[in-house]
């Protein structure tokens, strides 16, 4: 049902567009004579009047928007087509389906006598290309990444070399024995072919492989020689392409080739790191303007891109730079709604741009002016594929014997099958001008087979051949604290067994980058205090404001996220404290005044945390503030617990998530015996944190539910429930039996402001609580 | 211990190669160093190993000095530490960080899993009780912050905390209230750090050639 309204949606569209275009040739003519018959009516003043024109027509002028969001809109269409189809997205892979779909279109215009619209390759560079580049970089697992380093470079440079002079040898080869067509092809068109062809594209290396799940170290190899090899094709193809009409290079030619490599690539990676540089930078100090922190980050990286493209350096490589390195300064500064905003506008841009890219295509292998020549199509489909994979074990040979972890015959096998070609080549055959190169077109239909292939055969055949090849896929394993405390350990262990070795590792290099960017960059690129923040504090605050936002999403409390041990509890760790002396521990007046302002500074401090996340534009967001409030809450409910099953109450309480640093500051550091058994009711004043915030609903819910289970058994302790889970509110305990009756609710919506108020201003209520003697426990 | 000549001949390299798992040269340029961290002498000292500069930085340098002198570690089953060290133990501790061979069984390489992890076990066990207990868990933790001032000291027993809880979980599952977590032992241990491929990611490259002259 849904299919077939889709269906008729689609074909709407597609029948808009075509009259839309048709309306064009047609209207010009007319609306311009109109508006200059108009035109001179007003200024020959002689007014022949018409009725006042209610409705016109005038397409002209949102023309170009108006075609471009039809295909942008087909092209989401589309996407959401194809999971209606519930078989069909598991067997072939989408980039298939866009380009046939494409065709499709294309096949449909032709019809309607139109021409369809070419992947233009300045659009192609420029507007589609660099959202998918700079999606892959922002996210690159950079451990990964510089772990295999080497290997990738391998591939990438020396694989793609290989694959470019045999490809384009051979076909040189073939071309001359060939005969009467194709004896005109020379040797550097062929190789210029060769270079273009056999660079791996990483547009379609991700389309595929993010289907399949693959291991990671297989996914870091395929993707990261895709992206690489950009400054070797870059090279070779400006290269080639000077040279093709003087016919001859020289040594010095290739020479300088090389140093161009070196500077092409190196010079990309640089533009890249300084503007990634200046947005980690600019992010600094961007605390008061949040809603435009993403724009930030976007427009910093497609500057990096179209610098380097201004050099003819790299653009993919700088962009990749500038995404690793912006991310772990600009993450620190920035607010978490702008991180969600910044993952979400790049996987969406970049997901467009890839489907609107294979759906051109499609689109213009009907269009494109094409030679067909059996002999030329088929000694280059086989050529590649004979190339890659003698490419990648010879490679793999060499490789092995400088890694641990050795690429089994398996990984080299996907390594190879994953070498797919996409529209990078195609874009680049494009440009190339007919009068330069007489067999473009030759070349253009042959550059569509191998794509065709590719992502076709290979594509949908990928998926059961590592199902049935037993492939490692990859693990979805959350990664605990434990691994990372493990990760850090460890790297500081080899560090030391380097240095006491005596040999500079790479571990010793590492420690002392990361020394170095401990001590000079981050402090000038992280606002506040989080340049300080070691990576295991980081780490860990992460995991917590992910559970607690779990918490917050799940309903509040009710249901506690699976990461968080819902059955060991903090008692269960804890060693037992020696038999309580029933004589309750009383406290000095001073030392009560030190607690005291203890807690308002803390308190001070932890408002002031949460301001400076105040948007002008926007009500504080429940979320955001909400959730630092409930894990306080949280703790204290901990606390609570804690003290109430010392009371021999045995209650299965649901285990209280760990500190977080508010609290572990806002604790006493001085005496946790000072928190006695009668401490928890009255003679302190039992001062907690309420966050002037807007309480959000679930908030009040989980107090709700950890009243409800905390005031179950006795009622005694009913009361101390009540009282001390009442909604954090500042509360002086003089009155205590006033506050006995009131609801937990009550507590939470009343007077927070004012209580809040008073014990900021006032210095405290020093001399009320020598009133409270009354013994709470009976 | 006493027990080489002040010209090690190639027998007791040897030896030393077919205990340890090193070739000869490597051997060769450990005992250079050796020499040069004792200055000379038969035996290494705690304040030999502390005179490395490049160690002063490391924030668990003193549990990496007194790993090196523990008699777990030797692989002769014993218990305790001790003041000085021979070239013999040295390269025993050593060998804990060679990489995996290419073609090793499984078993090989499970069992030399267990070695590297049981190293790391001993480093965090100091009372040597076969469990870590959550203080000595939470003084690793602190070690590892330790040079991160007064924000790191806080937090660290609640990263402690946190991954004791962790280990409990996952090791013995649902506990009632009164029962009480003993602390990390061994097996524990080697439950929770499965996703790190210990063989592989604990090694450090050690060199066929001296380069030892070139650094302090």
């Amino acid at each position: 049902m849904e299919l077939k309204m889709f269906l008729l949606v689609l074909g709407l569209l597609v029948g808009i567009s075509s009259p839309g275009r048709a309306a064009n040739h047609g209207k010009p003519p007319d609306t311009y004579d109109h508006e200059l018959q108009n035109q001179g009516n007003y200024t020959r003043a002689t007014p022949s009047k018409k009725p006042f024109p209610v409705l016109s027509f005038n397409f002209e002028h949102v023309k170009v928007p108006f075609e471009i969001s039809l295909w942008v809109l087909l092209a989401s269409l589309m996407k959401l087509g194809f999971h209606l189809i519930p078989r069909l997205s598991s067997i072939v892979p989408e980039s298939c389906l866009l380009i046939v779909v494409g065709l499709l279109v294309g096949g449909l215009m032709k019809v309607v006598s139109e021409v369809p619209p070419v992947l233009d390759s300045n659009v192609f560079f420029l507007y589609l290309l660099p959202p998918i580049i700079l999606d892959a970089g922002y996210f690159l697992p950079i451990r990964q990444f510089t772990e295999n380093l080497g290997t990738i470079l391998m591939f990438a440079v020396v694989g793609t070399l290989w694959n470019a002079f045999f490809v384009g040898g051979l076909l040189y080869g073939v071309c001359q024995l060939e005969g009467h067509k194709l004896v005109n092809v020379d040797l550097l068109s062929c190789l210029l072919f060769g270079s273009i062809i056999s660079a791996v594209d990483p547009v379609a290396v991700l389309a595929v492989f993010e289907e399949i799940h693959i291991n990671e170290l297989l996914h870091i190899l395929v993707f990261g020689e895709s992206l690489l090899n950009d400054a070797v094709t870059v090279v070779l193809y400006h290269l080639f392409e000077e040279y093709s009409t003087v016919g001859t290079i020289t040594v010095m030619d290739v020479f300088l080739g090389v140093v161009c490599f070196l500077v092409v690539s190196l010079g990309g990676i640089v533009v890249g790191a300084i503007y990634g540089i200046l947005a980690a930078f600019t992010s600094r100090f961007t605390s008061h303007t949040r809603v435009i922190e993403p724009l930030f980050v976007f427009v910093y990286s497609y500057m990096a891109y179209l610098s380097a493209e201004v050099f003819h350096l790299s653009g993919i490589m700088a962009l990749i730079a500038c995404g690793a390195v912006m991310r772990p300064y600009v993450e620190a500064n920035i607010s978490h709604k702008s991180h969600t905003t910044i993952k979400y506008f790049l996987k969406m841009w970049s997901s467009v741009s890839d489907t609107l890219i294979f759906i051109f295509l499609g689109v213009s292998t009907v269009a494109g002016p094409h030679e067909w020549n059996w002999t030329f199509v088929v000694a280059t489909v086989i050529f590649c594929l004979v190339a890659r994979v003698l490419g990648v074990v010879g490679l793999t040979f060499v490789i092995n014997k400088f890694r641990i972890v050795k690429l089994t015959p398996k990984d080299q096998f996907i390594i190879a099958y994953g070498g797919l070609r996409g529209a990078i080549a195609f874009s680049l055959v494009y440009l190339l001008s007919t009068e330069h190169f007489p067999k473009r077109n030759m070349f253009l239909t042959a550059i569509i087979t191998v794509i065709f292939f590719t992502v076709f055969v290979q594509g949908m055949t990928i998926r059961p051949l590592v199902d049935l090849l037993a492939v490692k896929k990859k693990q979805e394993t959350k990664r605990s604290i434990n691994e990372e405390i493990h990760t850090q350990f460890l790297d500081h262990l080899l560090t030391g067994i380097e240095d006491i070795c005596g040999h500079y590792g790479h571990h010793h290099w590492k420690d002392k980058l990361n020394r170095f960017n401990k001590k000079y960059v981050k402090k000038c690129l992280i606002a506040g205090e989080r340049s300080r923040e070691p990576q295991l504090i980081a780490f860990y605050h992460k995991m917590e404001m992910k559970q607690a936002i779990e918490l917050v999403e799940s309903g509040g409390g009710a249901k506690l996220p699976s990461a968080l041990p819902s059955t060991v509890s903090m008692q269960n760790i804890q060693p037992k404290k020696p038999p309580q002396d029933r004589a309750l521990p009383q406290l000095s007046k001073a030392r009560e005044q030190e607690i005291r302002k203890i807690l308002r500074t803390n308190l001070q401090r932890t408002r002031q945390r949460l301001r400076s996340y105040n948007r002008h534009t926007l009500i504080a967001d429940p979320y955001e503030d909400g959730w630092n409030e409930i894990l306080i809450k949280r703790k204290k409910m901990m606390e609570l617990e804690k003290k109430i099953s010392q009371m021999n109450n045995y209650l299965t309480v649901p285990a209280p998530p760990p500190d977080s640093p508010t609290i572990a500051r806002a604790r006493l550091a001085s005496d946790p015996q000072a928190w006695g058994l009668k401490s928890v009711t009255e003679s302190i004043p039992t001062i907690k944190v309420d966050l002037a915030s807007p309480q959000s609903p679930e908030s009040v819910n989980v107090v709700n539910e950890f009243g409800k289970k905390g005031s179950q058994p006795k009622g005694s302790q009913l009361k101390a429930s009540e009282e001390e889970e009442g909604g954090l509110t500042m509360k002086i305990p003089s009155p205590p039996k006033q506050r006995k009756d009131k609801t937990a609710d009550e507590d939470n919506d009343k007077e927070p402001q004012q209580r809040l108020m008073r014990c900021l201003s006032d210095p405290g209520p020093a001399a009320e609580e020598e009133d409270e003697d009354e013994p709470f426990l009976p | 211990m006493g027990s080489f000549q002040s010209l090690p001949d190639d027998h007791q390299y040897r030896t030393l190669s077919q205990k340890t798992g090193f070739s000869l040269e490597q051997i060769a340029i450990l005992h250079n160093r050796f020499k040069q961290l004792s200055q000379n002498e038969e035996t290494l000292r705690r304040d030999d190993l502390k005179t490395i500069q490049d160690l002063e930085s490391n924030p668990i340098r003193s549990q990496i000095i007194e790993a090196f002198f523990d008699r777990r570690n030797f692989q002769k089953d014993g218990v305790g530490s001790v003041e000085e060290i021979g070239f013999e133990e040295f390269l025993t501790v050593m060998s804990y960080f060679r990489a995996p061979a290419h073609h090793i069984t499984e078993e090989q390489r499970e069992e030399m899993r267990r070695a590297k992890l049981r190293f790391l076990f001993n480093m965090h066990d100091t009372d040597n009780d076969g469990t870590i207990t959550l203080e000595e868990y939470r003084h690793v933790v602190e070690e590892l912050l330790s040079r991160s001032g007064a924000l790191g000291r806080e937090t660290a027993k609640g990263i402690a905390d946190a991954a004791m809880l962790e280990v409990a979980s996952i090791s013995v599952g649902p506990m009632a209230p009164d029962e009480f977590y003993e602390g990390i032992t061994f097996e524990h241990f080697l439950k929770i750090l499965k996703g790190i491929e210990i063989e592989t990611t604990m090694h450090i490259h050690f060199l066929n050639m001296d380069t030892s002259v070139l650094c302090k």
